[in-house]
Formats: structure tokens, C-alpha cells, sequence
């Protein structure tokens, strides 16, 4: 850039339009996967576990949950903070900021992008979240309230905001380029890995995305308990079953996916050791007001994440589904599977239901966890569900099922309206 | 064909008063809004001043139903919506819902509702383990400030793609630039875009304080926050909201809406330093500045306003006015810069929405907003800051520029667009 040089009192104010056409659309890849989840610490943990249909629920530890109606959730089992975290950073960083830079850390490296492999303008970050760090802030509001105001981290500032897990990785990591955090609830996960997508088109070669998140504390617990959609069943395996007869609501669950989107180019160029498949759609949409008799936003999310990667609804061989686990919105999003696809047209499962719903991190682990299917063929089950409810007309996978997968379509969802779809391709 | 990006409706809250032209009347005027903090007893605190809104829901035409349900932030922003839709004269019932974005800045979401809500369930702070018979209904809506997106959306019939964009203090700029990226990538034709933020309370209050980046000026709240002025002793907290109606030049052109001005280029950069500190040199909001003016096809000679990030803190100052030196050349002393901050205060995510209102304001008007409370011009600050008087001065092109914690940097150009090569 060579704006000092060109600020002479002569120089033209408008430049005149460069001689080259504009860039043609490239395709963005994902070619790094950090995983931090309550089934398992790591992607190949993780990945075993979820095949094996081995669930991370069950009775929260983090607090003591007996007084609440809701006391199951999903932990991230066996983080040691001091193992991943620089001593400096302990004091500024909540549990979920923690998760969050090991999870980046895992992904650059599985990336295999060393420091100076790319220029720091050409690296960002774009996270998702959902209601910050959650714990650090009940314990500096406790502070507040019941010592007074000298009792405040001086970190409070940022370190619960919502900004701070794209800060962290940034600084962490040296990435000084474009950079973003999108808060559409448990949809963000997809969003930020399509708004990482929209960077790379526009000439950024690598974008760190996805979402990890931690709220399993009683401020973070309390109001989702609130929001009516959380399952009071105390017995672990039978507290989240989407799709199934018994679906009784949702459990909450800490950690999320990391993954780096490049470009495809760029990442030949710099010998990227994998692709693990190329983001090729996207699309989110809005829910209309509740009570206008308009219909729900859902079903266009999908299509046009579809129509954006040019497949058709017989292409998609699998869907990663939101599985809100309450009937009425499991039956929505049936509905919709079933009007894109025909019944039962198409397998359909929620690892999920083995990690519990992980706010933003949820639907950045779908896409994590898709681009693992389709790397190895195998599609993870949802686990618990022996078989979905006949009211439902989908192909629910109950079971690890081989398959030839090349394109998986994941579907996101955030309270409030909010609806994302994310159409990911096998590598070739 | 690129497609381009106008502004062709404003809606506003502010500190001093309710909708736009209260608001420009505030800056052109050069009055400050900064005052002794009335929500709350702040004598515990070591900053005692912000700049609130004085904001009756009813008068601004939320229902009982609204301001029961909403948080302040989202009421700002539902009020502000309906404004800048007026504003517009855009029927968005005749449009395609699915054509109809919506980006929401805010940093810090709902906290004052959270914060309320808090000391309730754990009982005045005696709680850890909180107790859920005593939250209300809303609490998760303010627990996700994604739910403010999803009210201005369906205020404005939009179901095209929604989110709060939540960059810290740079959120205000970096919604529009999301806005502007969904209408040129063909996503939307029209985007409600803009930001909000009412963190006035007692834990913004101790956070602040905690690292003595408010001012302790009690004494004298009206002239409290003072950028580029020698005496600066750091920012004065404000609230408010700006949405912007954003439309594809085109059709804006077709349906003869009136046209504030051209959003030509946007860029946001990472300094990847420090959570909360900058380096001098201004480098990378310099980067910044010189991709939008990239994007923009613009050269730095052709910027005739600048609007500051202008805190009120010495870091800041420097900063900027380095990034401002470097990108600009010797035009940057040829420039007036000002912060309205002085006036309305720093509010967090939502400031860079509600400057760049008052960027599209002073080109439609040709009146420069000037930096309040500058009397004593820091002697390492050599730029021109237009103190304390708005100065008529025709003007084609603007720059402002936000900076957050998070090492967040933005630069945002409007320009008109006729004048635009794009």
C-alpha cells in the first residue's frame, strides 16, 4: 500500500479503476480442526468417542446443580488449564477463553501453518458467541456486589465480553487481518465460518472460525433454565434425545470446534498438509415475528445454502441437524428435511445429542464433525435415540453407518429466529 | 457490475436527546450531554460522569408489552429502527422479506438488564449458586444480545441474514461494514444496520475504574471528556443507538430515495498486541485506513473530514493521530479531524454507528461537528481538531475510524456517491 507516497497536493483524488479484473471466486477449504468437547479433548478423542456413540452428559460438577430442575450437562473432560495457557494469561482468561485458545492452537498446528508462513495482515479471526465469558463474569459481578468495587478484576473489562476469544487468538497467534465475532446464538458456529468464507473470497488467505464457548456455571444456568427449552430428565442418557418420542428438552454443553478456513490456492501454495473440504455454501435467514403467520425462515436457510454450493437436495448425503430436542422444534425442522428432501430421503443425526447444545460452539462442532464423516466416510450416530418418532419422516442414524459421503449440509438454529445451513464438500 | 452501498435512512438515540435532529442540533451546537451519573448512586466509584439518554420509552412509542420484554440496549435500537425506516420512506412490506438484512453492533448486549437481574437472583451478590425461581421470563433474551438483532429484524420485516456484530468498541463500524459486505456480495438489497448500547451500571462502572480508564473529572461533568486537550484524563461513558437504513445504489436511485451518502469503503484490522492497550504508532488502524480507501479507490488526499475514535484518553490520541499521519501524508495536517465523543460520550459498540450518522450528517448539511472542551490542544497533537465550534465546510468525503479493546481496529469512508469511481 502506498498511500503515504501518493499523498502529494497534485495526486488525483479518485483513482482510476485497475487495469485487472476482480479476482475470480476462489474456493475456501478447511484444512485444520481443533476440538475441545465433552466426549472427548482433541479431535481424534473426539472423533473415536462420537463413532462409538459414547456421550460426555451427565450430572454437572462444575456446581452444585441440586437445587435446580436441570442438572445435567456436558463437560469437557480432563483440561488441564496449566497444561495449555501461559501463566500470564490464567488471571484474564475464563474457562471458555481457555478452551478456546487450545482449541486454535490445535488447529493451526493441524493446520501446519508455522509463524511467518502467511502474512500477519493476510490471517484473521471470526468466533462466534453467545453470552460471553459467562463465569469470569458471575464471579467479578459477586465481587462487586458483595465486597465492592476495589474487588473487580482489573480484566473484567474484556475478558468476559463477547469479543474476547477472537482478541485472544488474534494476539496469540499474531493474525492481524480482517477479524469479526457474530452472536446469532447457537447458529453462530456456521455463520462465523461463512462470514470467514466471505474474507477469503475477498482475498484473505486464512481465516481462523467456529466457536467455543463455556457457560456451566449457575449465571449461565439460570437463565437458560428461563428460556423453558432446557430437559429436567436427571437421567443422563435419557435427558436429550432429539427427534425422539421422548424428547424432552435440551442439556447444555461446554466447548466447540475451531477450524481454519483458507484459501484453496494459497493453501496448496504453502503445502497444506490436508483439506478436509471446501466450504462450498452458505446461507442464513430470520425468522418472521412469532404470531405474523408468516412461516418460519428455516427451509430457506437450506435451500439457499444449496442453490449457493450449485448441489441439489439428491446430492446431500447427510444432514447434521440442529435437534433443538423439543418436540415442537424437532418437528419443525423434520418437516423441513422432509420437504427438501422427501421422507426419509436423505440420513439425518445429532452428535450432539452425545455432547449436549454448546451455544456457540454447537454448530461449529457439526461442521467440525461433518468434515470428519466426510474425510472418513462414517457417519456418527445420535446417540440414545433408538429410533426416531414415527411422527417425524426422516432417516434418523442411530447407529454409525458407513457411506460414500461427498457433501454434508449442517443446519443451525439460534433462539430468537435465527437460522443458518452450511453445505460442506469431501476434498478430492 | 459492483454493487454499491447509500445510506438512505437515520434513526437515532442519543444522549441529550431522541432522534436525529435533536442529535445534530446537540453536535453542530457543540453542547456536551455529560453529566452526573443519575441511574445510579456512582459515589462509590472513582469515575462519576457519563453521558446518558434522557429516554422515555412510552414518549419514544414502545408499548408496556416492549419495555417489559426489551432491554434499554434494545430498546434504543427498536426506537432508532423505526426512525431510520420512516426516514427512508422505504415500504419494507413491499419489498421481499428474504432481500431485508439486519446487523446489530453492541459490545457489551444487554448488561444493564443482566446486571439487575443478577442481583436479584444471587440475592445482592451472596449467591453463587443463584436462584432460578426468582429470574424472569426475559432472562435468557438478555443472556443471548443476539436477541436484539432478531427484534430490530422482525421490526423491520427483515428475514434475510441477522446478527450482532460484537468487535468491542468497534462494533458500531465493523455492523455497517457486515451491512455493506451482504448488499455488494448480492446476499440483500437492504440492510438495517447500525448498533446500540446502554452500559451505564455499576459493573461497566467498576471495570472501567479498575483500570482507570474513565475519568475521575467529577467536579466538572459537563467538560469531563476532552480528547486531543492536554487536560484529558481519560473517556466519559455514554449510551445510545444508531440504525442505518442501507440500500444498493441502484435501486435507492430508482425509487428516488434521498441519499446521505455512499458507504465507499470499510476495513478492520487486528493489532494483535494487547487486550487493551495500543502502540503509538498507529499502524495497524493505518492499515485500516489505507484498505478502505483501497476499497474505496480513493486517495488519501480526497478525505476532507475525519471523525477520531477521539476517547479521551492520551493512548488514544497518540495513536490515532500517528495512524492518521501515516495514511493520510502531509494531507492528515490539511484535515480537520473531531470527536463528537466529547459531546455524547463513549458508547462502547455502539459510538461508531452513531458516528458515522454524524458523518452522513455534516455532508448533508456541510457543517463540521467540532471536538467540545478543547481548550488546551496537547502540544505533541498537531492536527487540526476544530475546537469547540462547528465550522461550515462543504465536505465530499469523510473517514471515521474506531479502535476497541480486543485490539480492534476500523476505518469507514463515506463519500458521495457521484463523486466515487467504484
Amino acid at each position: 500500500m502506498t498511500a503515504t507516497a501518493t499523498a502529494t497536493p497534485t495526486a488525483p483524488a479518485v483513482r482510476p479503476a485497475p487495469a485487472t479484473a476482480p479476482a475470480v471466486r476462489t474456493t475456501a477449504v478447511v484444512t485444520g480442526l481443533g476440538i475441545a468437547a465433552p466426549n472427548g479433548l482433541g479431535t481424534e478423542d473426539y472423533w473415536r468417542a462420537t463413532l462409538a456413540g459414547e456421550s460426555g452428559l451427565g450430572r454437572v460438577t462444575r456446581f452444585d446443580p441440586s437445587q435446580y430442575p436441570s442438572t445435567i450437562g456436558g463437560e469437557v473432560p480432563g483440561y488441564v488449564a496449566e497444561e495449555h495457557i501461559p501463566s500470564r494469561l490464567m488471571p484474564q482468561t475464563d474457562h471458555m477463553t481457555r478452551l478456546a485458545l487450545t482449541a486454535a492452537d490445535w488447529a493451526v498446528a493441524d493446520a501446519g501453518i508455522a509463524p511467518g508462513d502467511l502474512p500477519e495482515y493476510g490471517m484473521g479471526v471470526v468466533t462466534a458467541a453467545s453470552g460471553g465469558a459467562v463465569e469470569f463474569g458471575q464471579r467479578e459481578l459477586q465481587n462487586l456486589w458483595s465486597q465492592g468495587k476495589q474487588y473487580v478484576s482489573a480484566y473484567q473489562s474484556f475478558a468476559w465480553f463477547y469479543a474476547v476469544n477472537t482478541g485472544q487468538i488474534s494476539i496469540r497467534h499474531k493474525m492481524r487481518g480482517p477479524s469479526g465475532v457474530l452472536l446469532t446464538e447457537q447458529a453462530g458456529g456456521v455463520d462465523s465460518i461463512g462470514h470467514a468464507r466471505r474474507h477469503v473470497r475477498k482475498g484473505v488467505p486464512m481465516v481462523v472460525s467456529g466457536g467455543v464457548d463455556a457457560a456451566l456455571c449457575p449465571w449461565g444456568w439460570v437463565p437458560q433454565i428461563a428460556s423453558g427449552l432446557m430437559s429436567t430428565v436427571s437421567d443422563p442418557s435419557r435427558a436429550y434425545l432429539p427427534f425422539s418420542a421422548e424428547a424432552s428438552g435440551y442439556v447444555p454443553g461446554e466447548g466447540g470446534a475451531i477450524l481454519i478456513v483458507e484459501d484453496a490456492e494459497s493453501a496448496r501454495e504453502r503445502g497444506a498438509e490436508h483439506v478436509y473440504g471446501a466450504v462450498a455454501g452458505y446461507a442464513a435467514t430470520l425468522d418472521p415475528a412469532p404470531g405474523s403467520g408468516r412461516p418460519s425462515a428455516l427451509r430457506r436457510a437450506a435451500e439457499n445454502a444449496l442453490a449457493d454450493a450449485g448441489v441439489r437436495p439428491e446430492d446431500v448425503d447427510v444432514v447434521f441437524a440442529d435437534a433443538a430436542g423439543t418436540p415442537e422444534l424437532d418437528r419443525a425442522e423434520a418437516k423441513v428435511l422432509e420437504e427438501i428432501f422427501g421422507a426419509r430421503g436423505v440420513p439425518v443425526t445429532a452428535p450432539k445429542s452425545m455432547t449436549g447444545r454448546l451455544l456457540a460452539g454447537g454448530a461449529a462442532l457439526d461442521a467440525a464433525t461433518a468434515l470428519l464423516a466426510l474425510r472418513d466416510g462414517v457417519i456418527p450416530p445420535t446417540a440414545g435415540v433408538a429410533e426416531a418418532d414415527p411422527g417425524h419422516r426422516i432417516d434418523l442414524v442411530t447407529g454409525a453407518r458407513e457411506a460414500d459421503l461427498r457433501t454434508a449440509l449442517v443446519l443451525a438454529r439460534g433462539h430468537g429466529g435465527f437460522n443458518a445451513a452450511l453445505v460442506l464438500r469431501r476434498a478430492h | 457490475m459492483v454493487r454499491r452501498v447509500v445510506i438512505t435512512g437515520l434513526g437515532v438515540v442519543a444522549p441529550g436527546g431522541v432522534g436525529v435532529k435533536e442529535y445534530w442540533e446537540l453536535l453542530t451546537a457543540g453542547r456536551t450531554a455529560t453529566r452526573t451519573i443519575s441511574f445510579y448512586d456512582a459515589s462509590p466509584f472513582r469515575s462519576r460522569v457519563a453521558a446518558e439518554c434522557d429516554f422515555d420509552p412510552a414518549a419514544a412509542g414502545l408499548s408496556p408489552q416492549e419495555t417489559r420484554r426489551l432491554d434499554r440496549a434494545a430498546q434504543f435500537a427498536v426506537v432508532s429502527t423505526r426512525e431510520a425506516l420512516a426516514d427512508s420512506g422505504l415500504d419494507t412490506s413491499a419489498l421481499d422479506p428474504s432481500r431485508i438484512g439486519t446487523s446489530l453492533g453492541s459490545a457489551v448486549g444487554c448488561t444493564t438488564s443482566l446486571e439487575r437481574e443478577y442481583v436479584v437472583v444471587s440475592d445482592g451478590g451472596r449467591k453463587w449458586n443463584v436462584d432460578h425461581e426468582y429470574a424472569v421470563p426475559e432472562l435468557y433474551r438478555h443472556f443471548v444480545p443476539s436477541s436484539m438483532a432478531a427484534e430490530v429484524g422482525q421490526e423491520a420485516g427483515a428475514e434475510g441474514p441477522a446478527a450482532v456484530v460484537s468487535t468491542g468498541c468497534t462494533s458500531g463500524l465493523d455492523s455497517l461494514g457486515h451491512a455493506v459486505e451482504l448488499i455488494r456480495e448480492g446476499t440483500c438489497d437492504v440492510m438495517i444496520a447500525g448498533a446500540t448500547e446502554a452500559p451505564i451500571s455499576p459493573i461497566t462502572s467498576a471495570c472501567f475504574d479498575a483500570i482507570h480508564a474513565t475519568t475521575p473529572r467529577n467536579d466538572t461533568p459537563e467538560s469531563a471528556c476532552r480528547p486531543f486537550d492536554r487536560t484529558r484524563s481519560g473517556l466519559v461513558l455514554g449510551e445510545g443507538a444508531a440504525i442505518l437504513v442501507l440500500e444498493e445504489l441502484e435501486s435507492a436511485r430508482r425509487r428516488g430515495a434521498h441519499i446521505y451518502a455512499e458507504i465507499a469503503g470499510f476495513a478492520a484490522r487486528c493489532n494483535a498486541y494487547h487486550m487493551t492497550g495500543l502502540k503509538p504508532d498507529g499502524r495497524e488502524m493505518a492499515e485500516a485506513i489505507d484498505a478502505a480507501l483501497d476499497e474505496a479507490r480513493l486517495n488519501p488526499t480526497a478525505i476532507d473530514y475525519i471523525n477520531a475514535h477521539g476517547s479521551g484518553t492520551k493512548m488514544n490520541d497518540r495513536h490515532e493521530t500517528g495512524a492518521f499521519k501515516r495514511s493520510l501524508g502531509d494531507h492528515a495536517y490539511a484535515t480537520p479531524v473531531s470527536s463528537i465523543k466529547s459531546m455524547i460520550g463513549h458508547s462502547l459498540g455502539a459510538i461508531g454507528s452513531l458516528e458515522i450518522a454524524a458523518c452522513a450528517l455534516a455532508m448533508e448539511h456541510g457543517v463540521l461537528p467540532p471536538t467540545a472542551n478543547l481548550h488546551e490542544p496537547d502540544p505533541e497533537l498537531d492536527l487540526d481538531y476544530i475546537p469547540l465550534t462547528a465550522r461550515e465546510r462543504k465536505t465530499d468525503t469523510v473517514l471515521s475510524v474506531g479502535s476497541g479493546f480486543g485490539g480492534f481496529q476500523s476505518a469507514m469512508l463515506l463519500a458521495r456517491p457521484e463523486r466515487s469511481a467504484r
